[in-house]
């Protein structure tokens, strides 16, 4: 009994400390990156590279998941609402919803899979075939050459893929509730912007942007230590998908804790 | 294990264990100014670990590695980064970039190491190129379109671009057919005597080794065992050089097989 305990123990403190050296190691990646973010030289072009990748290629995916979801929202709210006479409130409630928390939230979590996975395999296989070690050898730092430009164009590009999110869910809600619900035209946006405030859309522009580096973040690490071929880079790409979702969700939280007595 | 030139890399007692495995177990080994010194032995034996280890890609947990005459174990930022200016490197893989073009591969360390401009750079690239047989317009393909003998070409004009002082082959030959094997130990000597660069070669191809060296070493067990000039080699006197060198399964060096 007394073995049974202990091993069991002992599991948990196996378990608990590598928790906290991949969590050590995970934040030296960042402090790391970081400083080579604000240090030169930035790669414009590669920069510019990323911004494309993640930015204008994302819009379609981002666009497609703001606009079903701006429809089913408004349906849902209406249904809700019609039991206690507040259908005034589809509108209201829609884009509150959309830009607090649903734009960045369902932006954030498309785009990791989308650009995330991309981004692990990348750098993964650039791992496994040594590209890494030969940007060493040509004089090229690897953090700058290709976790900076990720790292910026994510913080940047999010937070304007969240805006056009906003703008197409806000519109999806608008063509359910004025073509299915039977709201007036003018009443609806009216509605959408007469209790619409600053905050409610920064807020979800600053959880876009720790959205956006999360992302990349997660994206570079697991492809930058990525061992054993073709399953390592798998592996890597799996990693970057699941860790990026559930730190966007742990930090929306905590982002929405920030801002909620403002 | 010394040389006669005045050496260029020189490695003392070099130690560097992968959790309880240990790679490198005390290894000595010079490389003179303009020498080419290529180390054989068999897979997992620490080669390649070892050029990593000079190049800062591997920390040594023990020993000292002297850049001329510079110690480079633990050197990082910009002193490291100057060391590795002095540096080509031929990849095993070729290690070429996949989102560059072939020109922009073999101009990159020119263009983000030199900050030379990309119209010059490419125009070096270029000339490179044609040294190592290869025309214009393979340089704006992609290296996923070239065979494996080019990619090793296009890897090779990559580490000579910089005009190094030092060039590392990992594996030169390995995965190419025996011809062009041939045809890229003959442009690793002609690019080396034209640039006057001091070689580490890493491989187990005896053809490659005897071509292309002016010394091997041979490394068993993370040291270096024998070492020695090329024509010296056949009559090393050594178990285990005798039977790396023939292709001998029977010998001291025993692998580990599964017999049923």
């Amino acid at each position: 009994m007394v073995a049974v305990s202990t091993n069991f123990l002992a599991a948990i403190g196996r378990i608990f400390l590598a928790f906290m050296a991949a969590t050590g190691r995970l934040s030296v990646f960042t402090a790391t990156a970081l400083s080579h973010c604000v240090t030169p030289p930035i790669f414009p072009r590669l920069l510019f590279r990323q911004m494309m990748s993640i930015g204008y290629y994302s819009l379609p995916v981002v666009g497609m998941t703001a606009v079903f979801t701006g429809m089913v929202l408004a349906l849902q709210i209406y249904s809700g609402s019609s039991r206690f006479n507040a259908e005034g409130a589809v509108a209201t409630i829609v884009v509150i919803g959309i830009t607090r928390e649903l734009g960045p939230v369902l932006t954030g979590l498309m785009v990791a899979g989308r650009v995330g996975a991309a981004m692990a395999a990348e750098i993964g296989t650039m791992r496994v075939t040594e590209q890494i070690d030969a940007l060493t050898t040509l004089s090229t730092n690897p953090f700058k050459y290709l976790v900076v430009p990720r790292l910026i164009a994510g913080a940047l590009m999010l937070p304007l893929l969240v805006l056009v999110a906003d703008i197409i869910g806000v519109m999806g809600g608008y063509l359910v509730g004025t073509e299915k619900l039977g709201f007036n035209s003018a009443s609806y946006i009216d509605n959408t912007f007469e209790f619409l405030e600053q905050i409610d859309v920064v807020s979800g522009l600053v959880k876009a942007s720790a959205f956006g580096f999360i992302v990349s973040l997660m994206g570079c690490y697991p492809g930058y230590h990525s061992r054993g071929g073709a399953q390592g880079v798998g592996a890597a790409t799996t990693n970057a998908v699941v860790s990026a979702s559930i730190l966007i969700l742990a930090a929306n939280y905590i982002i929405t804790e920030l801002f909620f007595d403002i | 294990m010394s040389t006669q030139n005045p050496a260029k890399i020189v490695m003392r007692d070099v130690h560097k264990s992968f959790g309880p495995k240990v790679v490198l177990d005390g290894l000595d080994l010079e490389v003179g100014q303009g020498e080419s010194v290529v180390v054989i032995g068999g897979s997992g034996t620490g080669k390649s670990v070892m050029l990593k280890c000079v190049l800062g890609l591997l920390h040594p947990e023990q020993g000292s590695i002297k850049v001329d005459g510079e110690e480079v174990v633990g050197m990082r930022g910009k002193e490291r980064d100057r060391v590795l200016e002095k540096f080509g490197m031929l990849f095993q893989s070729a290690a070429l970039f996949d989102s560059l073009k072939v020109w922009e591969n073999v101009a990159f360390g020119l263009i983000q190491g030199r900050g030379m401009s990309r119209d010059d750079a490419k125009g070096v690239a270029l000339t490179k190129m044609a040294q190592v047989g290869l025309g214009e317009d393979v340089g704006e393909l992609s290296p996923a379109e070239l065979s494996g003998g080019m990619q090793k070409r296009v890897g090779l004009a990559r580490a000579i671009a910089t005009e190094p002082e030092i060039i590392f082959f990992d594996e030169p030959t390995t995965g190419l057919d025996p011809i062009m094997g041939d045809v890229i130990n003959d442009l690793i000597v002609d690019c080396v005597q034209e640039l006057g660069a001091s070689t580490l070669s890493i491989t187990h191809d005896m053809a490659s080794a005897r071509k292309i060296a002016d010394r091997i070493a041979m490394i068993y067990k993370g040291k270096i065992i024998w070492a020695g000039p090329t024509e010296e080699v056949d009559h090393s006197g050594n178990a285990h050089v005798d039977q790396f060198i023939f292709g001998r399964a029977e010998g001291p060096i025993q692998m580990e097989v599964l017999r049923p």
